[in-house]
C-alpha cells in the first residue's frame, strides 16, 4: 500500500472505530449487579428444576430411606424406627451434610412423595461447618403414611401437589 | 503574585524586612502546593474512577458504583488502600534509585501545572518560555522511568523503561514539531499570549486557522498520547509481554505515585492541547465582574481540556495496543515528514496568504471541523440502528 493511502486507511478506520464505541458508548450495560441490584430476586429466575440446596418436607416424608440409599457421598442420615405403642414410623433424625452435598440430585429421583427437593437457593455461604449441617428433625415426627384414594388432609394437600409435581416434572423431562 | 509578595514585604506587611526574593519564593511554594493538593491530586484521581466507568460503559459493563454516589469517592477508597500498602523494594534492586523514580515522574508531571492557564489571572507563573517549559520537564518523566526499569533489576522492568524512554524521546520530535507553527503564528512562547492570540469563537482557533494547523492539531495530540504511555502506545506497560513494565516491581505509594502521574498527565495533555490549539480560557465578553469572568474563564478551559481527557480515555477503548516496529514507523516515517511540512507550509502561509483570504479560510476550516462532527454522529446512528435496538436498549444516562 502506498504512503498516502495507508494515512487514509488508518484515519478511516480509526474514525469508523470511535463510532462504533461511541454507539456502544449509549446503550445500556449487560451487566447484572449481584446481589444487592437486581431487579427481581436470582432465585426467583431460576427453573423449577434448579438444583440448589435441599430441602425436606417433613409432612410428606414416608421414611423409606430411599434419599439416604441414594446418596452417593453420604450427606443424607435418617433414623426412623417403628414406635413399639402407636406402630407408626417415627422419624428421629433427618440430617443433611450441605458442606458434603455435590447437588447431584440423586436423592430427590426415588423420593415417592417428592418430600426431598432441591430449592432454587444457591446463597450456602455460612460461617461454620456445623451449621451447615441442617437438621430437619427438631422433635421425633410421625413419618407421612399414604392413604389410599386422595388426600384430604388440607395443610398436607397443598405440600403433596408440589411434591407431586415435583416428581412430574422428573418423568416429563425427556418427552420435548 | 507580585502584587501580593509586594504587600507581604513591604512597610507594616507580616514579612517586613525579609528578603523579596525569598518571600517570593515561598509564596511560589505556597501557591504550587495549594495548586497541587486542590486540583491536580483530587483531577488525577477523579479521572481513574471516570477512566473506569467510561471503559465500563463502552464494554456494555457499570464499572465502579459502590463507593460514594456512582462510585465517585472509588479514587480515594483506591489511594487509601494503597498508601497503607506495604512498600517492598527488592533486595537486588538498587534502593536509592528504586526509592525517588516514582518521585521525579511525578515532578515531571506536577511541575507542568506551574504554567498552565486556568484563566487570564489564573496562573502560576506566566513564563515567556512557557510551552518551552512544559517539553522540557516532561522530558524528566523519561529520566525517572528510565531510573525505576533499571533499578528494578528486573528484566521486565528495563525492557519496559527502555521501551517508554526509546518511545517519548521519539514522539517529542513530532509533538514539538507542532508546537513550532503555532509558536510561528503568535510570535511567543508563554501560554497567555498564545491564548491571547485566539479568540472565544472556533474560527479563531489555530485548530481551524488553516489545514496545517489542523494536521498539527491531530500529530500533537497523538505524540501527546505517545509520550503519556496511553493506549494504543502502551508498550511500556504491555501486560501481556511486560507485567507492568517499569512499574512491575513497585507497590504501595510509589506504585500509586506513577499512575497518579499517568492520569495527571492525561489533564496535562488536554490543557497543552486546549491552549495551543483551542483557545484556552477565551469567553465572550459577557460581564465586567472579574470574578464572574475568571470563573467562566476556569470553566471553560476545564471543559476544553477535560473534553480531551474522555477522548483520550475512548481512545483507549477503542485502539488495539500497536506494535513496537509499527510505533517506530508511525513516528518516523509519518508524523514526523508531516510535522515538518505543517510547519515549513505555515511559515510559507504567513507571508503569501493575504488577510482576507485568511478569514475564508478560517471559516471554511471550521465548517469541515462541523461537518466532521456531523459525520461522525451520521455513522454513530447508523450503528446503533444496525443493531436493531429497542428502546429500553438505548441508555443515554450515564447513572446506573
Amino acid at each position: 500500500m502506498g504512503y498516502f493511502a495507508n494515512i487514509k486507511e488508518s484515519v478511516a478506520t480509526i474514525f469508523e472505530g470511535m463510532s462504533v464505541t461511541f454507539s456502544h458508548f449509549v446503550r445500556r450495560p449487560y451487566t447484572v449487579q449481584y446481589p444487592d441490584r437486581v431487579p427481581i430476586r436470582i432465585q426467583d429466575t431460576l427453573p423449577f428444576r434448579y438444583r440448589g440446596i435441599l430441602e425436606v418436607d417433613l409432612e410428606i416424608c414416608t421414611g423409606c430411606l430411599a434419599c439416604e440409599r441414594a446418596c452417593p457421598i453420604d450427606c443424607i442420615v435418617i433414623d426412623a424406627k417403628k414406635d413399639p405403642q402407636t406402630k407408626a414410623m417415627m422419624l428421629t433424625r433427618f440430617d443433611i451434610d450441605i458442606a458434603k452435598c455435590m447437588y447431584c440430585g440423586l436423592c430427590s429421583e426415588p423420593c415417592p412423595t417428592g418430600s426431598i427437593h432441591h430449592t432454587s437457593e444457591f446463597e450456602g455461604a455460612d460461617y461454620s461447618l456445623e451449621s451447615m449441617l441442617r437438621r430437619f428433625v427438631k422433635t421425633p415426627v410421625v413419618a407421612y403414611k399414604p392413604k389410599k384414594g386422595p388426600e384430604t388432609d388440607p395443610e398436607i394437600v397443598p405440600i403433596l401437589d408440589r411434591g407431586m409435581a415435583y416428581l412430574g416434572d422428573f418423568a416429563g423431562a425427556g418427552e420435548e | 503574585m507580585k502584587g501580593l509578595v509586594e504587600q507581604l514585604t513591604g512597610q507594616g506587611g507580616p514579612f517586613a524586612g525579609v528578603p523579596y526574593d525569598l518571600v517570593a519564593a515561598l509564596a511560589m511554594l505556597v501557591f504550587g502546593a495549594i495548586v497541587v493538593f486542590v486540583f491536580v491530586l483530587p483531577v488525577a484521581g477523579v479521572t481513574s474512577w471516570l477512566e473506569r466507568r467510561v471503559w465500563a460503559r463502552i464494554q456494555s459493563r457499570v464499572g465502579p458504583n459502590r463507593v460514594g454516589p456512582q462510585g465517585f469517592l472509588q479514587w480515594l477508597a483506591d489511594g487509601i488502600k494503597n498508601m497503607l500498602k506495604e512498600d517492598i523494594i527488592p533486595t537486588a534492586a538498587d534502593r536509592w534509585l528504586f526509592s525517588i523514580a516514582p518521585y521525579l515522574v511525578v515532578i515531571g508531571f506536577v511541575a507542568t501545572f506551574a504554567v498552565i492557564p486556568f484563566g487570564a489571572q489564573l496562573v502560576v507563573a506566566d513564563l515567556n518560555i512557557g510551552i518551552l517549559y512544559i517539553t522540557a520537564v516532561t522530558g524528566l518523566v523519561v529520566v525517572g522511568v528510565l531510573m525505576a526499569g533499571w533499578a528494578s533489576n528486573n528484566k521486565w522492568s528495563l525492557l519496559g523503561g527502555i521501551r517508554s524512554a526509546a518511545q517519548i524521546v521519539s514522539y517529542e520530535i513530532p509533538a514539538a514539531l507542532s508546537i513550532f507553527p503555532i509558536v510561528l503564528l503568535t510570535g511567543t512562547l508563554s501560554m497567555q499570549g498564545i491564548i491571547q492570540a485566539q479568540g472565544w469563537a472556533p474560527w479563531h482557533w489555530f485548530l481551524f486557522h488553516s489545514p496545517f494547523t489542523f494536521a498539527a492539531f491531530f500529530i500533537f495530540f497523538v505524540a501527546a498520547l505517545a509520550e503519556g504511555n496511553r493506549t494504543p502506545f502502551d508498550l511500556p506497560e504491555a501486560e501481556s509481554e511486560l507485567v507492568a513494565g517499569f512499574c512491575t516491581e513497585y507497590s504501595g505509594m510509589r506504585y500509586l505515585l506513577f499512575f497518579l502521574a499517568e492520569w495527571g498527565n492525561l489533564y496535562v495533555i488536554g490543557a497543552i492541547v486546549t491552549t495551543l490549539f483551542l483557545g484556552g480560557w477565551q469567553v465572550p465578553h459577557v460581564t465586567d465582574n472579574p470574578v464572574v469572568l475568571a470563573v467562566l474563564q476556569f470553566v471553560t478551559f476545564f471543559l476544553k481540556s477535560y473534553f480531551w481527557v474522555f477522548i483520550a480515555m475512548w481512545v483507549r477503548a477503542t485502539l488495539p495496543r500497536v506494535r513496537v516496529d509499527q510505533l517506530m514507523t508511525l513516528c518516523w516515517l509519518y508524523m514526523v515528514p508531516i510535522a515538518i511540512v505543517n510547519l515549513v507550509a505555515t511559515a510559507i502561509w504567513m507571508t503569501i496568504v493575504p488577510a482576507g483570504l485568511d478569514r475564508l479560510v478560517q471559516l471554511a476550516m471550521t465548517a469541515l471541523g462541523a461537518a466532521i462532527i456531523v459525520l461522525f454522529f451520521g455513522r454513530v446512528r447508523f450503528h446503533l440502528r444496525r443493531a436493531k435496538l429497542r428502546d429500553v436498549d438505548y441508555y443515554y444516562s450515564p447513572i446506573i
